[in-house]
């Protein structure tokens, strides 16, 4: 047989068939379900008298909307609270393999909650109604958000309508350096090959400095491969993808984990696999990233100065360069560390697990967020990392240094719930999403890394982390 | 699904690359459980000068008379033109639905985010990938005549003024196309192969019981 890429290897172990023209009806194992994306997938069931395939496909959480602080309360906003209450109806009558509701110690981002379970596993195929459902690639599963339409299509069928992307491999070689982390590493592959540079591609993501990240890390590379534009990221089973999945919740185990095991090793693409198209990068001229714009793709590294729009000669660029500079309240060639913040939000499913956490808190220890910083907020990304976090004592590094430590949820990535920038705000945020008012209407976004939003939040400007001692 | 034949309208620019699915309806607004009525908050933070919130009463809200959408020449306009990476960034298809709740029924872009091309194809709403000289040539009609209308022809792929002498034809995935001009439900065509499903499936967990 000849080379096969991963993404081969997954594809075609999912095909139920194939019409001549390409059109596939491919087979779903793991369905990730939250309040926002499948209501309406729920009731277009109903309506059309059908029942969900296969119940034990599903894992289902409530965390876009959920508050992050008060629990006690509930969920006061009371069109958020029907979501949730209709996702619990809706769980209720669906009877699915495993659902973390609001308040659950193991509800949390629903992108977190499905690795730390067990709940994805090499060579599945995972889908969600969310875009960053990328993330879970890292264990070398074909992942990929679709819409409500295609939720409903899943629940009805177990499988989707679709077609073979392009395959793209995004291969880094070298090593990271002290300080540079896979948020900065995959925030300077978005800037190089752009937010459409993956558009119509899987990407999988190998090379040395890949196989150096931890499982935590590869997620979060991962998870931004849509902000690169390709729906699914993925990377190739190792010791380290084994080792994560042991002993979880929904692994298999005895017999079974060693049959996996066997199965999951093949999921490697092949010497001399060919790619539609490839990128090699230096993991060495990495450095800590910071974007100035409102869109990921606009990005430097924090040495850097805010670019000057006269100097792009594509005029669509050069609009669009401007139209940024003006929402983000910025004027050409500042120097990054001369930008100033208001608040810091650290978490999202990009940067909410616990090595996240402990990198920020190293960052925090013993030192006080900066008098001129309204807020800085620290947003587990699910209740079991929580936990983890509050047996390290991390909990209180936040607390001690000024930062608000809150209940898990996606919170202020995209500020569903109370968690919000005013207008004309500016935050450092280990968020994905820059986008003009995604975290608040007016409100200004830097996307970095765990620490440098700790770092951020102590200096009430960027600097750069490598710098602190 | 309402089909999509022939259809011809006013055209919009919107003249941004990136135009995000954020921009197009902004999170608030998906705290609904409907499928509907999102069509008011399209572009909601460019449309409108104050910050809108479900339940306002949009007619009564402040408009942005810079937003291409509040100039009167684009009343009732329902194909949308746009630049580069239109629909990109969150799944979220209340996208496709508040532009199809709007009005429009195609849009018109150099390229598109993947999730969101998707989507569109299972609301009626065509999205359609023209090369960026042709998409500059629509630009300029529009801004040159006032009231500028499009034919889309789907059966034919093609997309033209409505006196014949500009044609672009554009491509179209058959099975989407088809869908699409029969206003097909496509559950209910993969239903027809439910034997088949069911087949796989007791391989599939049969040689991977872990995953049951």
């Amino acid at each position: 047989m000849h080379p096969r890429t991963l993404y081969d290897k997954l594809w075609s172990d999912h095909v139920v068939r194939e019409e001549s023209d390409g059109t596939t009806l491919l087979y779903i194992d793991r369905h990730l379900v939250h309040e926002v994306t499948s209501p309406q997938a729920f009731e277009g069931l109903k309506l059309a008298g059908r029942k969900p395939w296969r119940p034990q496909s599903i894992v289902a959480t409530a965390d876009h909307n959920t508050p992050t602080k008060d629990w006690g309360a509930g969920i006061r906003d009371p069109i958020s609270r029907t979501q949730v209450t209709t996702l619990d109806a809706n769980m209720r009558d669906t009877q699915p393999k495993a659902y973390f509701p609001f308040l659950d110690r193991r509800q949390g981002i629903v992108h977190v909650i499905g690795p730390e379970n067990g709940a994805t596993l090499p060579g599945m195929t995972v889908v969600c109604g969310d875009s960053h459902t990328s993330t879970h690639g890292a264990f070398a599963a074909l992942a990929f958000g679709i819409g409500t339409s295609e939720v409903e299509h899943v629940l009805a069928t177990q499988c989707l309508i679709t077609k073979k992307a392009r395959s793209m491999l995004i291969r880094v070689d070298g090593r990271l350096a002290r300080g540079v982390t896979a948020k900065d590493l995959v925030l300077s592959i978005i800037g190089r090959i752009g937010t459409a540079g993956g558009t119509g591609h899987a990407i999988e993501f190998g090379g040395d400095a890949v196989r150096a990240l931890s499982m935590e890390g590869r997620m979060t590379v991962c998870n931004m491969a849509i902000e690169a534009g390709a729906r699914a990221g993925m990377i190739a089973v190792d010791e380290r993808t084994l080792d994560y999945l042991r002993g979880r919740t929904f692994s298999p185990q005895g017999e079974q984990w060693d049959k996996a095991e066997a199965y999951w090793r093949t999921l490697v693409s092949d010497a001399g696999a060919r790619f539609d198209t490839t990128h090699v990068f230096d993991a060495a001229h990495v450095r800590p990233q910071v974007t100035w714009g409102t869109s990921p793709e606009m990005v430097v590294s924090v040495e850097d100065r805010v670019p000057d729009p006269d100097r792009e000669r594509d005029a669509t660029r050069r609009e669009g360069m401007a139209r940024a500079l003006d929402y983000m309240g910025l004027s050409p060639n500042t120097a990054i560390t001369d930008i100033r913040i208001d608040k810091v939000f650290i978490g999202s499913c990009t940067n909410a697990r616990i090595e996240d956490l402990r990198d920020a808190a190293r960052v925090a220890r013993g030192r006080r967020v900066a008098g001129s910083v309204k807020l800085a907020m620290v947003v587990p990304g699910s209740g079991l990392v929580k936990a983890q976090a509050e047996s390290e004592g991390l909990d209180r590094v936040f607390r001690d240094a000024g930062f608000e430590w809150r209940e898990p949820g996606c919170s202020m990535c995209l500020a569903m719930n109370d968690d919000r920038l005013e207008p004309g705000e500016r935050c450092a945020s280990t968020s994905n999403r820059n986008f003009e008012g995604r975290q608040g209407d007016g409100g200004r976004t830097h996307l970095v890394s765990p620490a440098m939003a700790a770092a951020a939040a102590i200096a009430g400007h960027f600097v750069d982390v490598r710098r602190l001692s | 699904m309402q089909p999509f034949r022939v259809h011809t309208g006013i055209v919009a620019p919107l003249d941004r690359a990136n135009v995000d699915t954020d921009a197009i309806i902004p999170k608030q607004f998906l705290k609904s459980i409907k499928r509907s009525g999102y069509g008011p908050n399209l572009f909601d933070a460019w449309r409108y000068l104050d910050h809108g919130e479900p339940g306002m009463d949009n007619a009564r809200r402040p408009r942005n008379p810079d937003f291409v959408l509040n100039q009167p020449r684009y009343e009732g306009a329902s194909i949308l033109v746009a630049r580069r990476n239109f629909g990109c960034g969150s799944s979220r298809e209340h996208a496709p639905w508040a532009l199809g709740d709007y009005g429009f029924r195609a849009v018109i872009a150099p390229s598109f985010g993947d999730i969101f091309f998707n989507n569109c194809f299972k609301n009626g709403l065509l999205p359609i990938v023209l090369p960026e000289s042709q998409v500059d040539r629509i630009f300029a009609d529009v801004a040159a005549f006032p009231g500028f209308k499009l034919t889309i022809d789907l059966e034919k792929q093609v997309v033209g003024t409505t006196d014949g002498s500009v044609a672009f034809p554009f491509e179209v995935d058959p099975f989407k196309r088809h869908c699409l001009l029969n206003g097909l439900d496509d559950i209910g065509l993969t239903l027809q192969h439910a034997d088949d499903i069911r087949a796989y499936e007791a391989r599939h967990l049969a040689s991977q019981p872990w995953l049951a």
